[in-house]
């Protein structure tokens, strides 16, 4: 073995290391819309802690278990100022949909994975959208296309980024 | 090309009912997801607890960079004005002129004050500010439009109070914590503003259309009364605002309702006052209870349709 991948090979990682980096990546892409010091006039930002969520499903198909919609979707629901429980839903629907998904035996690429994520993209942002009318706030259906457009377009890049720490976080 | 579930029992027993328990966790995290939806949904202040220490997490953060980054919250503004950059720019110029929000703000004063020396000598109590704050964040993902305070029930901010910024109307507290406060800015739909035109006193209603502008409606519909340019500010009809805080000024006429552009721009704001919730004149009260108008401490539990 080369001394140069000695140090990188079959290292022992800690739990915490291979089990909280992808919740630590979701938690910090929910928190972050708001930190940033933006008062916005529409929605305008794409949902990033979902995006990251199912890239991470789409990756690794066994890593989320179905019950983590309760805990991540409520930290989202926290951050994003919604009405509580809406991702709580949505993420645990579009978990159960994709394991039903996952059960048909045909071949998987890229583009299907996009797809899939574009899909559950467009799902969650219209149905979070449904609850906001419902609280009686929010605007027509119109403003959030350009939201779900730029989440969809933006998602291979979040993917990129999943698998360069899926790459760190795996020994 | 990605690898095949572990989920798959095959004739595993144990592995099955393993499956079939992780589906039974998931439908009842799914039935908790929504009965935590419908409270929420029927009080919009319910949970606060849990918000309050959502935003109370995020507070240092926002707060810091608020001072560093300012303006980024144009960005949307600019896209749009370079799609629509004609009719933007006929807007913004009408905009550009009525823009002395100050002296307008004075001379409905001056008028309103001449009115009510017609009256029976009433006045009100003016310095009724709970404090100055900064809008720290907003909501930037959902739909709903709230923008977030770095000053919260410990400086005395309650839900239902008015929050102006020296340009203009922002909105009202929707939710407080020890340290934040979430604002319904007056761009929600969800937020109804009671508000006159300057010049003559046509009363109408201001109405949030979350994007970044709102709808005035006259009170009486026969026709439009409104024209491009004309600035409407509160009436304090109904209590919660008091009168003659800037709101906007007419961009378009939509049939019979005039589209308008808020005076005081939520992401270019950079300090604004809380204030107590506007108590109307004893007469004045006993006319607009008469008129079935919502009161003040209504307001503050159930959101206006």
């Amino acid at each position: 073995m080369n001394g140069r991948y000695e140090s990188r090979l079959a290292r022992d990682r800690h739990v915490l290391h291979t089990g909280g980096t992808p919740v630590v990546t979701v938690l910090a892409g929910s928190i972050l819309p708001a930190l940033l010091p933006i008062v916005a006039q529409t929605p305008l930002l794409p949902p990033l802690g979902f995006m990251i969520f199912i890239a991470w499903r789409l990756l690794r198909p066994d890593i989320w278990p179905l019950w983590i919609g309760l805990p991540l979707g409520l930290a989202d629901d926290l951050m994003s100022g919604g009405p509580i429980g809406g991702a709580v839903v949505l993420w645990t629907l579009v978990l159960l949909g994709l394991e039903v998904e996952s059960r048909r035996p045909f071949w998987r690429d890229y583009w299907h994975d996009w797809m899939s994520a574009a899909l559950a993209i467009g799902f969650v942002l219209f149905f979070s959208w449904v609850f906001v009318r419902l609280a009686g706030n929010g605007g027509p259906l119109v403003q959030i296309l350009p939201q779900i457009a730029y989440g969809i377009g933006l998602f291979p890049l979040v993917v990129r980024m999943c698998a360069a720490l899926d790459r760190w976080r795996l020994p | 090309m990605a690898p095949p579930s572990n989920r798959r029992p095959g004739a595993d027993r144990k592995a099955q009912y393993g499956l079939f328990v992780s589906y039974v966790i998931a439908v009842a995290v799914v039935a908790v997801g929504l009965l935590m939806l419908i409270i929420s949904i029927a009080d919009p202040t319910g949970f606060s607890a849990l918000r309050a220490t959502g935003s109370e997490v995020t507070r240092p953060v926002a707060a810091s960079l608020k001072s560093v980054i300012l303006g980024i919250g144009n960005a949307d503004e600019a896209v749009s004005a370079y799609i629509n950059a004609g009719s933007q720019n006929a807007a913004l110029r009408r905009q550009v002129d009525a823009n002395r929000t100050k002296l307008i703000e004075a001379e409905a004063i001056r008028e309103e004050n001449a009115r009510l020396k017609r009256l029976l000598r009433l006045t009100d109590v003016e310095s009724d500010t709970v404090g100055a704050a900064h809008l720290i964040s907003s909501t930037a993902v959902s739909a709903a439009r709230i923008a977030r305070l770095d000053i919260g029930a410990a400086r005395g901010v309650a839900p239902g109070m008015p929050v102006r910024a020296p340009e203009g109307l922002v909105g009202r507290v929707l939710r407080v914590g020890a340290n934040t406060a979430d604002v319904l800015m007056i761009i929600d739909d969800g937020n109804v503003v009671p508000v006159r035109r300057t010049k003559d006193n046509v009363p109408g209603i201001s109405r949030g259309r979350g994007d970044g502008t709102v709808e005035i409606r006259a009170l009486n519909t026969e026709s439009n009364p409104f024209k491009p340019g004309d600035i409407v500010v509160t009436s304090g009809i109904g209590g919660l605002y008091r009168p003659n805080i800037p709101v906007a000024v007419v961009a378009r006429l939509e049939g019979d309702r005039a589209v308008a552009i808020p005076l005081a721009n939520p992401s270019r704001i950079e300090l604004v006052a809380v204030q107590r919730p506007y108590q109307a004149p004893a007469t004045a009260k006993g006319d607009a209870a008469a008129g079935d108008s919502p009161s003040p401490a209504r307001q503050t539990t159930t959101p206006a349709r």
